[in-house]
């Protein structure tokens, strides 16, 4: 039997409401900084609502400047997430249920936790577009609403490395990676996703260490495991 | 609520190189073929791309950052994830305290 629709839309708001939770510091910040810079909250909601990808947009408030100038920002905004085009090809694999129309929609909420958790759900049952977008349009919906508040509530929430909050979207990301722990293949990846990162920081400016790394790790998984693919085949 | 237009159209920049970079996927995956070694790399992007993107925070910031991100990942494989996070924040602010 098919789950409904809307069953599938609950779970996945079920899901991705406790990372909703544990970005709010981070959002608050975000709105927070960008109202120093001078972007009134109409506009942090417009970043929000049309960008939708947290580092880019700290990145964007960080070089901000009045008028803002356009090409830089775009371009910084596609170099910073590149990252994307890895992870949609990943998750696509598993939008079979999906329709046309639906996959152009649903990629347009593939933020990093909605697409770890998405890809969480692919490795131990179907993805459903309505799966997807219960995790899509509740972060969605939450990142906007704590962002503009943020930009409402102004200065008055302070330095984010005082509280720590700097690290949640780390702390996220760890828990993320450990949900995908499979044994020591999973530690190479690691390993070389880490240590190409880290040099490619340490020589390169701007955000490339994020595909570099990447890169890395994808092509450390491919050498390992398709033996695994493999053994299972045989 | 003021909307000024060069931010109009920086944010528009930026919003639609975001969404060429996340349907940019299916016309990737449109030509390539799904070999078993190409499967296996795509099976590998979430634990690469995540760690590359943590990798400045927790292995180039300093020790206090190192360690909190050894704590965090140990309680990922027994906590929830909200508390996860709290080990994560309030080990952070604890060893920036400590050691800096």
């Amino acid at each position: 039997m098919r789950d409904s629709w809307a069953s599938e839309f609950t779970r996945g708001v079920a899901t991705i409401l406790p990372v909703a939770v544990a970005v709010t510091p981070f959002a608050l910040i975000f709105g927070a900084l960008a109202a120093q810079k001078g972007l009134s909250p109409l506009e942090v909601g417009l970043m929000s609502g049309l960008v939708f990808a947290g580092a880019s947009q700290f990145v964007a408030v960080d070089i901000w400047q009045h008028p803002a100038p356009w090409l830089v920002l775009g371009f910084t905004a596609l170099t910073i997430n590149l990252r994307h085009v890895m992870m949609g090809a990943s998750i696509a694999r598993h939008m079979g249920r999906f329709g046309a129309a639906s996959r152009y929609v649903s990629l347009y909420f593939l933020a990093d936790e909605i697409w770890a958790l998405a890809e969480r759900r692919a490795s131990a049952a179907t993805l459903t577009p309505g799966y997807f977008l219960g995790l899509g349009v509740t972060l969605y919906l939450g990142w906007i609403g704590l962002t503009v508040s943020g930009a409402l509530a102004g200065s008055a929430l302070g330095d984010p490395e005082r509280f720590g909050f700097d690290f949640v979207f780390t702390a996220i990301f760890i828990a993320l990676i450990v949900g995908f722990w499979r044994g020591y293949r999973t530690g190479a990846i690691v390993a070389a996703s880490a240590a190409v990162a880290a040099l490619t920081h340490l020589l390169v400016p701007g955000p490339w260490y994020i595909l570099a790394g990447g890169l890395a790790g994808i092509a450390t998984g491919a050498a390992f495991m398709a033996e695994d693919v493999e053994e299972q085949a045989a | 609520m003021t909307l000024s237009l060069p931010t109009l159209y920086a944010v528009l920049a930026m919003g639609i190189a975001t969404y060429l970079t996340r349907i940019a996927g299916l016309w990737v995956l449109r030509h390539v073929t799904l070999t078993p070694r190409v499967r296996a790399g795509l099976d590998a992007v979430p634990v690469a791309v995540l760690t590359a993107v943590i990798t400045p925070m927790v292995f180039m910031t300093g020790p206090a950052e190192a360690l909190a991100g050894l704590a965090t990942a140990l309680a990922a494989f027994r906590l929830p994830i909200l508390a996860v996070v709290a080990v994560g924040v309030v080990s952070v602010v604890g060893l920036r305290a400590l050691i800096g």
